[in-house]
């Protein structure tokens, strides 16, 4: 907070080269891009600012804004590093985006409804005394695995943040940034952050409702603040804890893990959908997740013999 | 003016934007921007006759936009492909230098 | 006409007018950004929430961003410029304008233009579902075939071919 209201009394530069009108308006693009998500995220029972038919569209819809807004900060600095850290920040958003979409469709296949209301309803139901969560079904949980990595590559976060890796481009596409307007992309990233991580919730974690029925006391909004708060801590942890991907290594596991995975657990939603409830369900559909997972890891490992590494460069 | 009559007049001219700038601009990939604007405004007129058309349950114009957004999603990807091949022969988007088909 | 429709076209009439004249081609797509983003904006103002919608996903996330990165890979940014028009450029100017004239003049000497419905119709996303997989589920079929053979197509066209490797 302190460091906020101090960047607003900083100088702020501008390079001599730069696109100035470009130059500024990427942060406040930024800002606005990843405020306009949370319209549709319901915080607590009846507690949403605009409950829109199609919500999670509108979700997505926001959050491709950021990428341009990425690629406006990288290009107008007239900076090399920034302009590669553009690049590689929008090649890993655009990327990215496909499981996050994908892994999120199971959860509207399930509901039958885009919006985000309706989604929290589905979940707010008790089966004797335990939730309705979708991360408690086997494709619920590879679902909210999957689009938990994806956010946080999404959110540009380690160990995905290569677009800001500071021992190769410095500090990324914001590199020219100064004073209020880098604060101002600070806050973007943490916003997006927040963002996705209620997103997941909203999807996966039953939104505002209790786990089990009989803490139905304690009021919804902070059932939803409780759970953002273990998602942004792990994001913390998990970023202390990781070292950063190779690019090959981050595109690999986008386009040759995750994306075949997402579509192999929308497969499993329909099974799920067309059986009959009871526990041969349940272990049907964690087989069919289990083994797809296992043969995938392992076909990708054993591509990876030791050999002499060639390079390629850009033309 | 009826909002009808507005928003098809509206449509004909960012056509007619998109139409100058497919034929005028040299920069290949600004040619297929001029494209996409233009597929964009017939959009617009779908959209539009759904709207105030006389039977909106229907949904004729509504789908019709989604199909045709699809295809110009298509449409952008193979093109901007097709100008990076051609930029890796010649060295060149212009589409004035683009004068030879010998590759 | 209201005044929303007003500020809007003149929104979408200004970022199209703009991308097809500046000269710088980044700058071209990004005015083109709110050209598309006002087209957006009046497919909400026609209540069609979903295509809207969809209209920002598609074209501001994955066309606008395509167009910049093949850009950035023609070197086109400015860095070595060049005329932005082509040497017969009145001629396609001159055609737009006469295509433009035509069409206003079909459409305001046409008497159906005055009847419209004035009550707007609520679609729900359930509809639009349900009338992609009943009634229009083979072109629903086709496109997805076409996207897929798009989407290999790019990538056969893209990749940089065997005898070309230094």
């Amino acid at each position: 907070m302190a460091d906020g209201i101090k960047s607003l009394t900083k100088e702020d530069l501008v390079p001599r080269n730069a696109d100035h009108i470009v130059h500024f308006v990427a942060p406040v693009v930024m800002v606005i891009a990843s405020f306009l998500g949370y319209a549709v995220l319901p915080i607590g029972r009846n507690m949403i600012l605009a409950n829109l038919n199609s919500g999670l569209l509108y979700f997505f819809a926001a959050g491709s804004m950021v990428e341009l807004a990425v690629f406006m900060a990288g290009w107008s600095s007239r900076s090399k590093y920034s302009l590669l850290g553009a690049m590689r920040a929008v090649a890993q958003m655009i990327s990215y985006e496909i499981p996050l979409v994908l892994a999120s469709v199971v959860v509207i296949m399930a509901v039958g409804s885009l919006s985000t209301v309706d989604i929290v309803n589905a979940q707010a139901t008790y089966n004797h005394t335990l939730a309705h969560w979708f991360v408690f079904t086997p494709w619920g949980l590879t679902g909210f695995l999957l689009f938990m990595v994806a956010a946080c590559a999404e959110s540009n976060r380690s160990p995905f943040d290569l677009p800001e890796g500071e021992s190769e481009i410095i500090a990324g596409y914001f590199i020219e940034y100064s004073g209020f307007k880098f604060a101002l992309f600070f806050l973007a990233e943490y916003l997006g952050m927040i963002a996705t991580s209620a997103l997941a919730i909203t999807l996966f974690l039953g939104g505002w409702s209790a786990p089990f029925s009989f803490l139905g006391f304690i009021p919804s909004w902070a059932w939803f603040f409780g759970k953002l708060l273990v998602i942004i801590c792990t994001f913390i942890w998990v970023r202390g804890t990781f070292p950063r991907l190779r690019m090959d290594q981050l595109m690999g596991l986008a386009w040759k893990f995750m994306l075949p995975m997402t579509l192999w657990n929308l497969i499993v939603v329909g099974v799920w959908h067309f059986m009959a409830v009871g526990v041969v369900r349940w272990l049907v559909c964690a087989a069919m997740i289990v083994i797809p997972w296992m043969l995938l890891s392992r076909g990708l490992r054993q591509e990876k013999k030791l050999q002499v590494r060639t390079y390629r460069f850009a033309e | 003016m009826s909002p009808l009559t507005g928003c098809i007049l509206l449509s004909a001219l960012l056509f007619s934007i998109g139409l100058a700038g497919a034929l005028t601009r040299r920069n290949a990939i600004l040619v297929l921007i001029g494209i996409e604007l233009m597929l964009n405004a017939a959009n617009l007129n779908f959209i539009a006759f759904w709207r105030y058309g006389p039977n909106p349950a229907a949904l004729t114009g509504i789908m019709f936009t989604i199909f045709s957004i699809s295809i110009a999603a298509a449409e952008a990807a193979v093109g901007l492909g097709l100008i990076l091949a051609i930029y890796r022969h010649q060295k060149t988007t212009d589409l004035d230098e683009m004068n030879s088909m010998k590759g | 006409m209201t005044a929303l429709f007003l500020i809007l076209a003149a929104m979408t009439i200004a970022g199209t007018a703009a991308a097809m004249s500046l000269r710088n081609a980044i700058h071209c797509i990004l005015a083109l950004t709110v050209g598309l983003v006002g087209f957006a904006l009046l497919f909400l103002q026609l209540n069609a929430q979903f295509v809207g919608f969809t209209q920002v996903l598609v074209y501001v996330g994955a066309v606008a961003i395509l167009a910049v990165f093949a850009i950035m890979m023609t070197r086109g940014d400015g860095s070595h410029p060049q005329p932005a028009f082509s040497k017969t450029w009145f001629v396609g100017g001159g055609i737009a304008a006469v295509v433009f004239a035509v069409l206003a003049w079909a459409i305001l000497s046409h008497p159906a233009m005055g009847q419209v419905a004035t009550e707007p119709a609520e679609i729900t996303v359930n509809q639009i579902g349900d009338a992609l997989m009943h009634r229009y589920v083979v072109p629903m079929e086709i496109m997805g075939l076409l996207l897929t053979a798009a989407l290999i197509g790019a990538v056969v066209l893209a990749m940089p071919g065997k005898q070309e490797q230094p």
